[in-house]
């Protein structure tokens, strides 16, 4: 069973975290025009839906929002194999946008790899960015943020899970340690990678 | 471990509800790839399947073989002319010879009965049926389930007649048991000269007329006749046949107002289907072929996705 060891941001952390990444965003970009917001399944997507809702409050702009299910591009096929399938949906043309991809937890940066491989499936956008919630170290891919919520150092024994409300009861970052011996899979709707 | 409960398909009933439905699912997600621009993802790299097609066959070949493409895996076609069984080479030393190559997946057609179950036995590969004699076409059965899943959301209650050469039907021998276990009432529909010894088996009803049936049916699914499978003619001839079991003018006008038609192709047009029942929009046989692809890539990556060593054990 996983304990939950502590809380690194609560909902209150969470929210001021989300209004610095949007404004930092709209800085980056010099506003909202010609971006758009792809979330990785599942949970970066409903955090991309979140920024979408805030850039829409500051810049009165609707930017478009995608989602990504990037199972088919994983490196890990043949061992981590999870047939639980979510649904890509990117209802508009990535080419020549600045795309702001979006996940909770950035860990090893495979799941990072295998998005930017689908994402570039739909076209040539002029530029990826990459916003996390959490950035919890032990990458393996030379990727890095260009937004982040927070850094959390943890360890590899640790499993940081990010918890929304409407699909979890409540809204926060937590550091689960599981119990000696067992092994830590991904969160059952998602997770990090 | 793999997706599924079963290593290999073989008949429509090696797969349990859940899994039928865990393929349809899969499968919407690939019939998203399939509208994008660039349709091919790297999931299935590095993996060798193996299109063993003994009998004629251009669509599910073909389907197959854009299938295994799309998911990046290694397709290698073999036709009757480029195997060796030309030269006399039994299936069971065909099935080593592609074993001693480390294929990881092979689709084979042929035409007896059974010949899937004998790759089974002599290689490690994961085997799909892609249709042996007169006995199942497993793939096919799934894609029909898709088509009609996306059509009316439901199995349940749903009203579907067969209408043709059930006795020669691999289609229906995969079709009809898988619809009846998902919930749907099938009635097969038939002369009794194209009737097997047997219809019960397939857990349908049996009417040897369409009028009185056509009705109420949601799904009429009509099979080609086989002229090639037919050894002692059964009809009188193919205009009789038209006239009494096939969709034309005036029994399209009685269908039912959300009813569709299928039917797995090629068709013979005046025969089983006239012209505008070919053509009109409630013809969903271009549909199928397009859930083809979709349901084929769903079943080879959730046969291969969770292979760890490559080849099954």
């Amino acid at each position: 069973m996983l304990q939950t060891k502590s809380v690194v941001l609560d909902a209150q952390a969470i929210d001021r975290a989300l209004i610095r990444i949007t404004h930092e965003i709209l800085e980056t970009n010099k506003g909202a025009q010609d971006i758009a917001l792809v979330g990785i399944v599942t949970r970066g997507d409903l955090l991309a839906a979140d920024l979408a809702q805030r850039i829409k409050e500051i810049e009165g702009v609707a930017v478009p929002v995608g989602s990504l299910d990037i199972s088919f591009y994983r490196d890990d096929v043949a061992t981590h194999f999870s047939p639980e399938l979510h649904t890509t949906t990117i209802p508009f043309s990535i080419e020549g946008k600045t795309i702001i991809l979006v996940d909770d937890v950035l860990y090893t940066g495979r799941t990072i790899r295998a998005a930017l491989d689908a994402l570039m499936d739909f076209g040539r956008p002029s530029a990826i960015q990459l916003a996390v919630l959490v950035d919890r170290g032990h990458r393996e891919l030379p990727i890095r943020a260009d937004y982040v919520g927070k850094n959390v150092p943890s360890s590899k024994q640790e499993h940081v899970r990010f918890l929304l409300e409407p699909v979890d009861g409540r809204t926060s970052v937590e550091i689960l340690q599981a119990a000696p011996g067992e092994r830590i899979g991904s969160a059952p709707l998602g997770g990090e990678s | 471990m793999g997706a599924l409960s079963c290593e290999h398909v073989l008949n429509i009933q090696d797969l349990s509800n859940a899994d039928i439905m865990l393929v349809l699912d899969t499968a919407r997600s690939f019939k998203e790839v399939n509208e994008r621009t660039i349709k091919k993802l790297p999931t299935l790299r590095g993996r060798t399947v193996v299109n063993l097609f003994l009998e004629p066959s251009t669509r599910t070949r073909t389907s197959f073989e854009i299938a295994a493409k799309r998911l990046s895996a290694d397709g290698i076609n073999m036709s009757p002319s480029t195997s060796a069984t030309v030269k006399g080479e039994s299936l069971v030393d065909t099935a080593q010879t592609l074993d001693a190559m480390d294929c990881d997946l092979v689709i084979i057609r042929h035409r007896y009965a059974g010949s899937p179950y004998v790759l089974t036995q002599n290689m490690r590969a994961h085997i799909i049926n892609g249709g042996d004699g007169k006995h199942q076409h497993p793939t096919q059965a799934l894609l029909d389930l898709f088509t009609i899943r996306e059509k009316f959301g439901r199995f349940e209650g749903l009203e579907v007649g067969i209408v043709g050469d059930i006795a020669h039907s691999r289609v229906c021998g995969s079709l009809a048991p898988a619809l009846t276990a998902l919930g749907a009432r099938v009635t097969v529909v038939a002369p009794p000269t194209l009737l097997p010894a047997c219809p019960e088996a397939l857990g349908a009803d049996v009417s040897f007329e369409l009028d009185p049936v056509l009705e109420k049916l949601d799904v009429v699914y009509m099979l080609r006749i086989q002229q090639e499978r037919i050894e002692q003619s059964p009809l009188p001839t193919l205009r009789e046949y038209a006239r009494l079991y096939g969709i034309g003018t005036d029994r399209l006008a009685r269908l039912k107002e959300e009813a569709i038609i299928m039917h797995p192709g090629p068709v013979n047009r005046g025969v089983e289907l006239s012209s505008e029942a070919v053509d009109t929009a409630r013809n969903l046989l271009l549909y199928q072929v397009n859930a083809g692809v979709a349901v084929r890539m769903a079943l080879m990556y959730l046969l291969l996705g969770g292979d760890k060593d490559g080849l099954a054990a």
